[in-house]
Protein backbone atom coordinates (compact mmCIF):
# COMPACT_ATOMS: atom_id res chain seq x y z
CA UNK A 1 0.00 0.00 0.00
CA UNK A 2 1.51 3.60 -1.49
CA UNK A 3 0.79 6.21 1.41
CA UNK A 4 1.69 9.88 0.71
CA UNK A 5 1.22 12.14 3.85
CA UNK A 6 1.52 15.31 3.97
CA UNK A 7 3.59 15.98 1.03
CA UNK A 8 4.75 19.10 -0.52
CA UNK A 9 6.76 20.08 -3.68
CA UNK A 10 8.04 23.53 -3.92
CA UNK A 11 9.82 24.45 -7.39
CA UNK A 12 12.42 27.61 -7.98
CA UNK A 13 10.44 30.16 -10.77
CA UNK A 14 10.92 33.39 -12.35
CA UNK A 15 9.12 35.04 -9.21
CA UNK A 16 10.27 32.88 -6.75
CA UNK A 17 8.56 29.69 -5.20
CA UNK A 18 6.11 28.18 -6.58
CA UNK A 19 4.46 25.29 -4.44
CA UNK A 20 3.22 22.32 -7.29
CA UNK A 21 2.28 19.93 -4.63
CA UNK A 22 0.60 21.79 -1.57
CA UNK A 23 0.24 18.87 1.65
CA UNK A 24 -1.42 16.13 -0.39
CA UNK A 25 -2.30 13.15 1.88
CA UNK A 26 -3.58 10.40 0.30
CA UNK A 27 -3.94 6.50 0.08
CA UNK A 28 -3.83 4.36 -2.97
CA UNK A 29 -4.75 0.81 -1.83
CA UNK A 30 -3.53 -2.32 -3.20
CA UNK A 31 -4.29 -4.09 -6.76
CA UNK A 32 -6.14 -1.37 -7.76
CA UNK A 33 -6.26 0.71 -11.05
CA UNK A 34 -6.37 4.30 -10.10
CA UNK A 35 -6.02 7.06 -12.72
CA UNK A 36 -5.43 10.33 -11.33
CA UNK A 37 -6.23 13.71 -13.79
CA UNK A 38 -7.35 17.18 -13.36
CA UNK A 39 -6.11 20.28 -15.00
CA UNK A 40 -2.88 21.35 -16.39
CA UNK A 41 -0.20 22.30 -14.48
CA UNK A 42 -2.17 20.81 -11.40
CA UNK A 43 0.62 18.73 -10.45
CA UNK A 44 -0.24 15.22 -11.34
CA UNK A 45 3.07 14.57 -13.21
CA UNK A 46 4.97 16.03 -10.71
CA UNK A 47 3.28 13.50 -7.86
CA UNK A 48 4.01 10.60 -9.91
CA UNK A 49 7.58 11.82 -9.84
CA UNK A 50 7.97 12.23 -6.27
CA UNK A 51 6.77 8.68 -5.53
CA UNK A 52 9.29 7.49 -7.91
CA UNK A 53 12.00 9.33 -6.17
CA UNK A 54 12.74 11.15 -9.64
CA UNK A 55 11.98 14.40 -7.67
CA UNK A 56 12.63 15.00 -4.06
CA UNK A 57 9.55 16.01 -1.84
CA UNK A 58 10.11 19.42 0.27
CA UNK A 59 7.87 18.06 3.04
CA UNK A 60 5.78 15.05 4.03
CA UNK A 61 6.59 11.23 4.07
CA UNK A 62 6.19 8.45 1.70
CA UNK A 63 5.19 4.80 2.75
CA UNK A 64 5.49 2.14 0.76
CA UNK A 65 3.93 -0.84 2.41
CA UNK A 66 4.68 0.42 5.71
CA UNK A 67 8.12 1.41 5.17
CA UNK A 68 9.17 5.38 4.64
CA UNK A 69 10.71 5.79 1.31
CA UNK A 70 10.88 9.35 1.50
CA UNK A 71 14.64 9.20 1.41
CA UNK A 72 15.38 6.46 -0.95
CA UNK A 73 17.04 7.28 -4.22
CA UNK A 74 15.17 6.26 -7.63
CA UNK A 75 17.27 3.14 -7.55
CA UNK A 76 15.98 1.95 -4.09
CA UNK A 77 12.76 2.36 -4.79
CA UNK A 78 12.90 0.40 -7.95
CA UNK A 79 14.65 -2.26 -6.88
CA UNK A 80 11.27 -2.18 -3.98
CA UNK A 81 8.96 -2.57 -7.03
CA UNK A 82 8.40 0.86 -8.22
CA UNK A 83 7.92 1.05 -11.65
CA UNK A 84 7.48 4.40 -13.74
CA UNK A 85 6.86 5.37 -17.64
CA UNK A 86 7.84 8.49 -18.79
CA UNK A 87 5.65 10.96 -20.64
CA UNK A 88 8.31 11.01 -23.04
CA UNK A 89 10.37 8.00 -23.47
CA UNK A 90 14.01 8.31 -23.45
CA UNK A 91 16.01 7.42 -26.39
CA UNK A 92 19.31 5.75 -26.35
CA UNK A 93 22.11 5.40 -28.98
CA UNK A 94 23.15 1.80 -29.41
CA UNK A 95 20.77 0.18 -26.71
CA UNK A 96 18.45 -1.91 -28.30
CA UNK A 97 14.98 -2.99 -27.66
CA UNK A 98 16.31 -6.43 -25.88
CA UNK A 99 19.25 -4.90 -24.14
CA UNK A 100 16.34 -2.08 -22.37
CA UNK A 101 14.00 -5.04 -21.63
CA UNK A 102 16.83 -6.90 -20.32
CA UNK A 103 17.96 -4.36 -18.40
CA UNK A 104 14.43 -3.80 -16.84
CA UNK A 105 13.75 -7.83 -16.39
CA UNK A 106 17.08 -7.42 -13.64
CA UNK A 107 18.40 -10.68 -15.13
CA UNK A 108 19.47 -12.07 -18.66
CA UNK A 109 16.37 -12.49 -19.95
CA UNK A 110 15.48 -15.17 -23.18
CA UNK A 111 14.60 -13.79 -26.38
CA UNK A 112 11.36 -15.21 -26.14
CA UNK A 113 10.30 -14.12 -23.18
CA UNK A 114 11.36 -10.76 -24.20
CA UNK A 115 8.95 -10.77 -27.25
CA UNK A 116 6.10 -11.50 -24.62
CA UNK A 117 6.79 -8.28 -23.41
CA UNK A 118 6.07 -6.49 -26.65
CA UNK A 119 3.46 -9.13 -27.64
CA UNK A 120 1.75 -7.57 -24.72
CA UNK A 121 2.50 -3.84 -25.56
CA UNK A 122 1.35 -5.06 -29.28
CA UNK A 123 4.22 -5.00 -31.16
CA UNK A 124 5.32 -7.46 -33.38
CA UNK A 125 8.44 -8.83 -31.38
CA UNK A 126 10.75 -10.05 -34.24
CA UNK A 127 10.54 -6.54 -35.93
CA UNK A 128 11.90 -4.93 -32.88
CA UNK A 129 14.04 -6.95 -30.93
CA UNK A 130 17.30 -5.40 -32.35
CA UNK A 131 15.98 -2.24 -32.87
CA UNK A 132 17.84 0.81 -31.57
CA UNK A 133 15.75 2.72 -29.19
CA UNK A 134 16.45 5.99 -30.87
CA UNK A 135 15.53 8.63 -33.32
CA UNK A 136 14.19 6.05 -35.76
CA UNK A 137 11.38 5.12 -33.67
CA UNK A 138 8.17 6.61 -33.88
CA UNK A 139 6.50 8.05 -30.72
CA UNK A 140 3.59 5.38 -30.53
CA UNK A 141 6.46 2.85 -30.82
CA UNK A 142 8.73 4.48 -28.25
CA UNK A 143 5.51 4.72 -25.35
CA UNK A 144 5.23 1.31 -26.45
CA UNK A 145 8.17 -0.05 -25.53
CA UNK A 146 8.23 1.95 -22.50
CA UNK A 147 5.02 0.30 -21.17
CA UNK A 148 6.56 -2.99 -22.11
CA UNK A 149 9.82 -2.38 -19.97
CA UNK A 150 7.51 -1.29 -17.03
CA UNK A 151 6.11 -4.79 -17.52
CA UNK A 152 9.21 -6.59 -17.96
CA UNK A 153 10.12 -5.70 -14.45
CA UNK A 154 7.60 -7.35 -12.74
CA UNK A 155 6.18 -4.10 -10.12
CA UNK A 156 3.92 -4.09 -7.29
CA UNK A 157 3.31 -0.08 -8.54
CA UNK A 158 3.72 0.99 -12.07
CA UNK A 159 3.13 4.34 -12.34
CA UNK A 160 2.28 5.75 -15.94
CA UNK A 161 2.55 9.68 -17.06
CA UNK A 162 0.13 10.61 -19.60
CA UNK A 163 0.75 7.42 -21.50
CA UNK A 164 -1.77 8.75 -24.40
CA UNK A 165 0.85 12.13 -24.64
CA UNK A 166 2.29 12.40 -28.28
CA UNK A 167 1.07 9.66 -30.14
CA UNK A 168 -1.60 9.16 -33.30
CA UNK A 169 -4.81 8.11 -33.16
CA UNK A 170 -4.53 4.31 -34.34
CA UNK A 171 -1.63 4.21 -31.61
CA UNK A 172 -3.83 5.87 -29.15
CA UNK A 173 -6.29 2.94 -29.61
CA UNK A 174 -3.94 0.40 -29.32
CA UNK A 175 -2.84 1.92 -26.22
CA UNK A 176 -5.95 1.52 -24.60
CA UNK A 177 -6.70 -2.19 -25.27
CA UNK A 178 -3.04 -2.59 -23.17
CA UNK A 179 -4.88 -0.91 -20.12
CA UNK A 180 -7.46 -2.60 -20.87
CA UNK A 181 -5.46 -6.06 -20.47
CA UNK A 182 -3.52 -4.84 -17.29
CA UNK A 183 -6.47 -3.97 -15.52
CA UNK A 184 -8.21 -7.27 -16.52
CA UNK A 185 -4.71 -8.80 -15.45
CA UNK A 186 -4.63 -10.99 -12.19
CA UNK A 187 -1.30 -9.73 -11.36
CA UNK A 188 -1.11 -8.46 -7.98
CA UNK A 189 -0.28 -4.75 -8.78
CA UNK A 190 -1.17 -1.43 -8.30
CA UNK A 191 -1.33 0.89 -11.53
CA UNK A 192 -1.38 4.36 -11.30
CA UNK A 193 -2.03 5.93 -14.97
CA UNK A 194 -2.00 10.22 -15.16
CA UNK A 195 -4.95 11.11 -18.38
CA UNK A 196 -7.33 12.81 -19.25
CA UNK A 197 -8.29 10.11 -21.38
CA UNK A 198 -12.55 9.09 -20.96
CA UNK A 199 -11.39 5.85 -21.76
CA UNK A 200 -9.23 5.30 -19.64
CA UNK A 201 -11.28 7.09 -16.62
CA UNK A 202 -13.40 4.67 -17.66
CA UNK A 203 -12.22 1.58 -16.68
CA UNK A 204 -10.49 2.54 -13.46
CA UNK A 205 -11.54 1.31 -10.16
CA UNK A 206 -11.14 4.72 -8.26
CA UNK A 207 -10.45 8.10 -9.70
CA UNK A 208 -8.18 11.47 -7.98
CA UNK A 209 -9.18 14.67 -9.26
CA UNK A 210 -5.77 16.56 -8.58
CA UNK A 211 -6.31 20.44 -8.98
CA UNK A 212 -4.05 23.20 -7.74
CA UNK A 213 -1.09 21.23 -6.17
CA UNK A 214 -4.18 19.31 -4.13
CA UNK A 215 -6.74 16.77 -4.55
CA UNK A 216 -9.84 18.28 -5.28
CA UNK A 217 -12.00 15.31 -5.00
CA UNK A 218 -11.04 10.95 -4.45
CA UNK A 219 -13.64 7.98 -5.01
CA UNK A 220 -14.56 5.32 -7.15
CA UNK A 221 -14.99 5.33 -10.59
CA UNK A 222 -18.98 5.58 -10.35
CA UNK A 223 -18.64 8.63 -7.88
CA UNK A 224 -16.32 10.75 -9.81
CA UNK A 225 -16.53 10.26 -13.48
CA UNK A 226 -20.19 11.42 -13.90
CA UNK A 227 -18.91 14.84 -11.97
CA UNK A 228 -16.09 15.04 -14.79
CA UNK A 229 -17.27 13.64 -17.94
CA UNK A 230 -17.01 16.13 -20.70
CA UNK A 231 -15.04 18.51 -19.08
CA UNK A 232 -11.28 18.91 -19.79
CA UNK A 233 -10.44 16.24 -16.98
CA UNK A 234 -12.39 13.51 -19.17
CA UNK A 235 -11.60 14.14 -22.38
CA UNK A 236 -12.22 12.01 -25.80
CA UNK A 237 -9.39 11.01 -27.93
CA UNK A 238 -10.54 13.90 -30.54
CA UNK A 239 -10.47 16.15 -28.04
CA UNK A 240 -6.88 15.34 -26.81
CA UNK A 241 -5.79 15.38 -30.62
CA UNK A 242 -7.03 18.89 -30.93
CA UNK A 243 -5.21 20.32 -28.12
CA UNK A 244 -1.86 18.85 -29.51
CA UNK A 245 0.31 16.57 -27.14
CA UNK A 246 0.18 16.24 -23.45
CA UNK A 247 1.70 18.69 -20.55
CA UNK A 248 4.32 18.84 -18.52
CA UNK A 249 3.02 19.91 -15.27
CA UNK B 1 51.47 -24.93 -31.42
CA UNK B 2 51.80 -21.68 -30.82
CA UNK B 3 54.97 -20.14 -28.72
CA UNK B 4 53.21 -18.07 -26.68
CA UNK B 5 52.74 -17.51 -23.03
CA UNK B 6 49.22 -16.85 -20.86
CA UNK B 7 49.92 -12.69 -21.12
CA UNK B 8 50.40 -13.16 -24.68
CA UNK B 9 47.13 -15.61 -24.75
CA UNK B 10 45.14 -13.60 -22.89
CA UNK B 11 45.96 -10.25 -25.29
CA UNK B 12 45.11 -12.35 -28.40
CA UNK B 13 41.63 -13.15 -27.08
CA UNK B 14 41.17 -9.02 -26.07
CA UNK B 15 41.89 -8.53 -29.79
CA UNK B 16 41.11 -11.40 -32.09
CA UNK B 17 38.57 -13.08 -29.09
CA UNK B 18 40.39 -16.57 -30.33
CA UNK B 19 40.85 -19.22 -28.06
CA UNK B 20 43.16 -20.89 -30.49
CA UNK B 21 44.86 -21.48 -33.32
CA UNK B 22 41.73 -20.23 -35.49
CA UNK B 23 40.95 -21.81 -38.93
CA UNK B 24 42.22 -20.51 -42.22
CA UNK B 25 45.63 -18.41 -43.13
CA UNK B 26 47.24 -16.79 -40.16
CA UNK B 27 50.34 -15.00 -39.10
CA UNK B 28 50.75 -14.34 -35.07
CA UNK B 29 53.19 -11.99 -34.20
CA UNK B 30 54.48 -11.71 -30.72
CA UNK B 31 57.92 -9.53 -29.33
CA UNK B 32 58.92 -8.61 -32.69
CA UNK B 33 58.72 -12.07 -34.19
CA UNK B 34 56.59 -14.62 -36.07
CA UNK B 35 55.35 -17.46 -33.27
CA UNK B 36 52.97 -19.02 -35.78
CA UNK B 37 52.20 -19.11 -39.44
CA UNK B 38 49.73 -20.82 -41.69
CA UNK B 39 48.73 -20.36 -45.43
CA UNK B 40 45.99 -22.14 -47.58
CA UNK B 41 45.58 -23.20 -50.96
CA UNK B 42 44.36 -19.24 -51.46
CA UNK B 43 46.10 -17.82 -49.08
CA UNK B 44 49.67 -17.40 -49.31
CA UNK B 45 51.74 -15.72 -46.74
CA UNK B 46 55.71 -14.46 -47.08
CA UNK B 47 57.82 -12.84 -44.96
CA UNK B 48 59.23 -9.29 -46.61
CA UNK B 49 62.56 -9.59 -47.69
CA UNK B 50 63.16 -6.28 -47.32
CA UNK B 51 62.71 -4.84 -43.71
CA UNK B 52 60.09 -5.85 -41.27
CA UNK B 53 56.51 -7.43 -42.35
CA UNK B 54 54.60 -9.73 -44.45
CA UNK B 55 52.72 -10.10 -47.76
CA UNK B 56 49.46 -11.80 -48.06
CA UNK B 57 48.33 -12.74 -51.63
CA UNK B 58 44.93 -13.81 -52.27
CA UNK B 59 44.06 -15.31 -55.05
CA UNK B 60 41.06 -14.44 -57.44
CA UNK B 61 37.80 -16.05 -56.53
CA UNK B 62 38.81 -16.79 -53.08
CA UNK B 63 35.49 -16.36 -50.97
CA UNK B 64 34.60 -17.51 -47.48
CA UNK B 65 38.06 -17.68 -46.09
CA UNK B 66 39.77 -15.65 -43.30
CA UNK B 67 43.24 -14.12 -42.94
CA UNK B 68 43.81 -13.45 -38.65
CA UNK B 69 47.27 -11.63 -38.11
CA UNK B 70 47.34 -10.34 -34.46
CA UNK B 71 50.04 -9.19 -32.80
CA UNK B 72 51.14 -9.02 -29.30
CA UNK B 73 53.75 -6.97 -27.56
CA UNK B 74 54.29 -8.39 -23.52
CA UNK B 75 58.00 -7.14 -23.00
CA UNK B 76 58.95 -3.27 -21.80
CA UNK B 77 60.65 -1.33 -24.32
CA UNK B 78 60.30 -2.84 -27.89
CA UNK B 79 59.28 -0.31 -30.72
CA UNK B 80 58.54 -1.65 -33.89
CA UNK B 81 57.61 -0.58 -37.26
CA UNK B 82 55.80 -3.30 -39.47
CA UNK B 83 54.57 -2.86 -42.96
CA UNK B 84 51.78 -5.60 -43.77
CA UNK B 85 50.59 -5.40 -47.68
CA UNK B 86 47.25 -7.40 -48.50
CA UNK B 87 46.83 -8.08 -52.25
CA UNK B 88 43.50 -9.46 -52.69
CA UNK B 89 42.37 -10.29 -56.00
CA UNK B 90 39.22 -10.06 -57.88
CA UNK B 91 36.34 -11.65 -57.03
CA UNK B 92 37.11 -12.65 -53.44
CA UNK B 93 34.52 -12.21 -49.85
CA UNK B 94 37.06 -12.52 -47.31
CA UNK B 95 37.71 -11.94 -43.61
CA UNK B 96 40.89 -10.50 -42.40
CA UNK B 97 41.15 -9.57 -38.35
CA UNK B 98 44.03 -7.53 -37.60
CA UNK B 99 44.96 -5.56 -33.83
CA UNK B 100 47.78 -5.51 -31.26
CA UNK B 101 47.53 -5.82 -27.81
CA UNK B 102 50.55 -4.59 -25.70
CA UNK B 103 50.93 -5.64 -22.14
CA UNK B 104 53.64 -3.50 -20.37
CA UNK B 105 54.21 -3.94 -16.87
CA UNK B 106 58.02 -2.17 -17.25
CA UNK B 107 59.07 1.31 -17.42
CA UNK B 108 60.10 1.62 -20.95
CA UNK B 109 57.61 2.86 -23.34
CA UNK B 110 55.94 -0.28 -25.91
CA UNK B 111 55.60 1.16 -29.44
CA UNK B 112 53.67 -1.01 -32.54
CA UNK B 113 53.50 0.95 -35.73
CA UNK B 114 51.59 -1.32 -38.41
CA UNK B 115 51.27 0.23 -41.80
CA UNK B 116 48.80 -2.11 -43.63
CA UNK B 117 47.78 -1.54 -47.54
CA UNK B 118 45.48 -3.19 -48.93
CA UNK B 119 44.85 -3.24 -52.74
CA UNK B 120 41.43 -4.82 -53.31
CA UNK B 121 40.90 -6.54 -56.48
CA UNK B 122 38.17 -5.75 -58.91
CA UNK B 123 34.57 -6.61 -57.48
CA UNK B 124 35.62 -8.16 -53.85
CA UNK B 125 34.33 -7.72 -50.87
CA UNK B 126 36.42 -7.69 -47.71
CA UNK B 127 35.65 -7.13 -44.00
CA UNK B 128 38.36 -5.72 -42.00
CA UNK B 129 38.44 -6.06 -38.22
CA UNK B 130 40.78 -4.35 -36.00
CA UNK B 131 41.05 -4.04 -32.37
CA UNK B 132 43.85 -2.51 -29.79
CA UNK B 133 44.10 -3.25 -26.27
CA UNK B 134 46.49 -2.62 -23.34
CA UNK B 135 47.28 -3.59 -20.69
CA UNK B 136 49.60 -3.91 -17.67
CA UNK B 137 50.08 -1.09 -14.89
CA UNK B 138 53.86 -0.48 -15.86
CA UNK B 139 55.07 3.49 -16.06
CA UNK B 140 56.18 2.64 -19.61
CA UNK B 141 53.57 3.77 -22.00
CA UNK B 142 51.39 1.59 -24.77
CA UNK B 143 51.64 2.95 -28.09
CA UNK B 144 50.05 2.08 -31.02
CA UNK B 145 50.22 4.21 -34.22
CA UNK B 146 48.32 2.39 -37.35
CA UNK B 147 48.81 3.83 -40.67
CA UNK B 148 45.82 2.37 -43.09
CA UNK B 149 46.21 2.67 -46.92
CA UNK B 150 43.49 1.37 -49.07
CA UNK B 151 43.40 1.00 -53.13
CA UNK B 152 39.75 -0.07 -54.33
CA UNK B 153 39.27 -1.54 -57.65
CA UNK B 154 35.98 -0.91 -59.81
CA UNK B 155 33.60 -2.50 -57.70
CA UNK B 156 34.89 -3.42 -54.96
CA UNK B 157 34.06 -3.18 -51.34
CA UNK B 158 35.11 -3.18 -47.68
CA UNK B 159 33.77 -2.85 -44.34
CA UNK B 160 36.31 -1.73 -42.03
CA UNK B 161 35.79 -1.84 -38.03
CA UNK B 162 38.19 -0.57 -35.88
CA UNK B 163 37.63 -0.54 -32.26
CA UNK B 164 40.18 0.47 -28.91
CA UNK B 165 38.32 0.33 -26.09
CA UNK B 166 41.17 0.23 -23.15
CA UNK B 167 44.38 0.73 -22.09
CA UNK B 168 46.55 2.51 -24.88
CA UNK B 169 48.29 5.22 -23.75
CA UNK B 170 48.54 7.06 -27.15
CA UNK B 171 47.33 6.21 -30.88
CA UNK B 172 47.61 8.27 -34.27
CA UNK B 173 45.43 6.68 -36.42
CA UNK B 174 45.83 7.21 -40.10
CA UNK B 175 43.81 6.38 -42.75
CA UNK B 176 43.95 6.54 -46.57
CA UNK B 177 40.91 5.17 -49.02
CA UNK B 178 41.16 5.76 -52.68
CA UNK B 179 38.41 4.19 -54.45
CA UNK B 180 37.01 3.77 -58.09
CA UNK B 181 34.38 3.20 -60.08
CA UNK B 182 31.55 1.75 -57.84
CA UNK B 183 33.13 0.98 -55.22
CA UNK B 184 31.83 1.11 -51.68
CA UNK B 185 34.23 1.68 -48.29
CA UNK B 186 32.66 1.82 -45.14
CA UNK B 187 34.36 2.47 -41.91
CA UNK B 188 32.99 1.62 -37.97
CA UNK B 189 35.25 3.27 -35.68
CA UNK B 190 34.58 2.85 -31.80
CA UNK B 191 36.83 4.52 -29.90
CA UNK B 192 37.29 4.87 -25.88
CA UNK B 193 39.73 6.60 -24.22
CA UNK B 194 40.54 7.69 -20.12
CA UNK B 195 43.09 8.34 -17.83
CA UNK B 196 45.96 10.67 -19.57
CA UNK B 197 45.53 9.17 -22.95
CA UNK B 198 45.24 10.70 -26.34
CA UNK B 199 44.01 9.43 -29.40
CA UNK B 200 43.67 11.38 -33.06
CA UNK B 201 42.81 9.53 -35.66
CA UNK B 202 42.73 10.81 -39.21
CA UNK B 203 40.79 9.69 -42.51
CA UNK B 204 41.15 10.95 -45.81
CA UNK B 205 38.50 9.29 -48.26
CA UNK B 206 39.11 10.01 -51.97
CA UNK B 207 36.15 9.41 -54.27
CA UNK B 208 37.67 9.04 -58.00
CA UNK B 209 35.00 7.61 -59.90
CA UNK B 210 31.41 7.73 -60.56
CA UNK B 211 29.73 5.87 -58.28
CA UNK B 212 32.12 5.10 -55.35
CA UNK B 213 30.85 6.14 -52.23
CA UNK B 214 32.08 6.01 -48.65
CA UNK B 215 30.43 5.95 -44.96
CA UNK B 216 32.97 6.66 -42.10
CA UNK B 217 31.28 6.82 -38.51
CA UNK B 218 32.96 7.08 -35.54
CA UNK B 219 31.46 6.97 -32.25
CA UNK B 220 33.44 7.60 -29.49
CA UNK B 221 33.69 8.07 -25.48
CA UNK B 222 36.43 10.27 -23.44
CA UNK B 223 37.20 9.90 -20.00
CA UNK B 224 38.58 11.47 -17.19
CA UNK B 225 41.71 14.12 -19.04
CA UNK B 226 41.86 12.23 -21.86
CA UNK B 227 41.98 14.05 -25.25
CA UNK B 228 40.62 12.94 -28.77
CA UNK B 229 40.40 14.41 -32.17
CA UNK B 230 38.64 13.11 -35.27
CA UNK B 231 39.55 14.73 -38.34
CA UNK B 232 38.27 12.66 -41.61
CA UNK B 233 37.99 14.68 -44.73
CA UNK B 234 35.52 12.71 -47.67
CA UNK B 235 36.72 14.39 -51.32
CA UNK B 236 33.97 13.87 -53.99
CA UNK B 237 36.18 13.75 -57.42
CA UNK B 238 33.41 12.28 -59.32
CA UNK B 239 29.37 11.43 -59.32
CA UNK B 240 29.91 9.75 -56.15
CA UNK B 241 28.57 9.86 -52.60
CA UNK B 242 29.72 10.45 -48.90
CA UNK B 243 28.63 10.32 -45.68
CA UNK B 244 30.94 10.63 -42.62
CA UNK B 245 29.49 10.77 -38.80
CA UNK B 246 31.18 11.57 -35.49
CA UNK B 247 29.29 10.62 -32.33
CA UNK B 248 30.74 11.51 -28.94
CA UNK B 249 30.00 11.59 -25.26
CA UNK B 250 32.39 13.37 -23.53
CA UNK B 251 32.75 12.96 -19.20
CA UNK B 252 34.79 14.14 -16.86
CA UNK B 253 37.42 16.38 -17.91
CA UNK B 254 38.00 15.03 -21.29
CA UNK B 255 38.24 16.88 -24.67
CA UNK B 256 38.04 16.07 -27.96
CA UNK B 257 38.25 18.28 -31.41
CA UNK B 258 35.41 16.67 -34.03
CA UNK B 259 36.46 18.13 -38.04
CA UNK B 260 34.62 16.26 -40.08
CA UNK B 261 35.45 17.42 -43.47
CA UNK B 262 34.00 17.69 -47.25
CA UNK B 263 35.65 18.25 -50.50
CA UNK B 264 33.53 18.48 -53.64
CA UNK B 265 35.59 18.78 -56.78
CA UNK B 266 32.50 17.36 -59.06
CA UNK B 267 29.16 19.29 -59.29
CA UNK B 268 28.03 15.51 -58.57
CA UNK B 269 29.64 14.32 -55.65
CA UNK B 270 26.99 14.17 -53.00
CA UNK B 271 28.35 15.05 -49.56
CA UNK B 272 27.23 14.81 -45.78
CA UNK B 273 29.05 15.19 -42.54
CA UNK B 274 27.17 14.94 -39.45
CA UNK B 275 28.96 15.66 -35.78
CA UNK B 276 27.64 15.43 -32.47
CA UNK B 277 29.56 16.06 -28.55
CA UNK B 278 27.80 15.62 -25.28
CA UNK B 279 27.62 14.43 -22.06
CA UNK B 280 25.38 11.35 -21.11
CA UNK B 281 21.79 12.97 -20.54
CA UNK B 282 20.47 13.01 -17.55
CA UNK B 283 16.93 12.04 -18.59
CA UNK B 284 18.77 8.33 -19.59
CA UNK B 285 20.29 8.10 -16.39
CA UNK B 286 16.89 8.86 -14.27
CA UNK B 287 15.26 5.76 -17.11
CA UNK B 288 17.86 3.23 -16.21
CA UNK B 289 17.90 4.30 -12.55
CA UNK B 290 13.86 3.74 -12.53
CA UNK B 291 14.44 0.31 -13.63
CA UNK B 292 16.71 -0.48 -10.56
CA UNK B 293 20.46 0.06 -11.87
CA UNK B 294 22.21 2.64 -9.38
CA UNK B 295 23.43 5.82 -11.84
CA UNK B 296 27.41 4.22 -11.90
CA UNK B 297 25.67 1.05 -13.73
CA UNK B 298 23.27 2.86 -15.91
CA UNK B 299 26.31 5.13 -16.98
CA UNK B 300 28.38 1.93 -17.90
CA UNK B 301 24.84 0.74 -19.78
CA UNK B 302 24.87 3.46 -22.02
CA UNK B 303 28.17 3.83 -22.75
CA UNK B 304 28.54 0.16 -23.48
CA UNK B 305 25.30 0.23 -25.97
CA UNK B 306 27.42 3.57 -27.19
CA UNK B 307 30.28 1.74 -28.49
CA UNK B 308 28.41 -1.60 -29.06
Amino acid sequence: MLELKNISFNAEGERGKVEIVRDITLTVPDNKFIVITGPNGGGKSTLAKLIAGIEKISAGKIFWNGSDITDMSITERARLGIGFAFQQPVRFKGLTVLDLLRIAAGKPIKIDKACEYLSEVGLCAKDYINREVNASLSGGELKRIEIATVLARDVKLALFDEPEAGIDLWSFNNLIRIFENMQKSDKERTIVVISHQERILNIADEIIVLADGKVEKQGTKEEILPEIIGTKYAAGACYKLKEGAGENA
Amino acid sequence: MLKMDPVQMQLIREIAELHDVPEGAYNFRANGESVGRNTTANIDIQSKTEGSGIDIRIKDGTKNESVHIPVVISESGITETVYNDFFIGEDCDVLIVAGCGIDNCGKQDSEHDGIHRFYVGKNSHVRYVEKHYGSGDGMGKRILNPVTEVYMEEGSSMEMEMAQIKGVDSTERATVAELKKDAKLVVRERLMTHGEQTAISTYKVSLNEDGSSADVVSRSVARDRSYQKFDACIIGNAACSGHTECDSIIMDNGRILALPALEANSVDAALVHEAAIGKIAGEQLIKLMTLGLTEAEAEEQIINGFLK
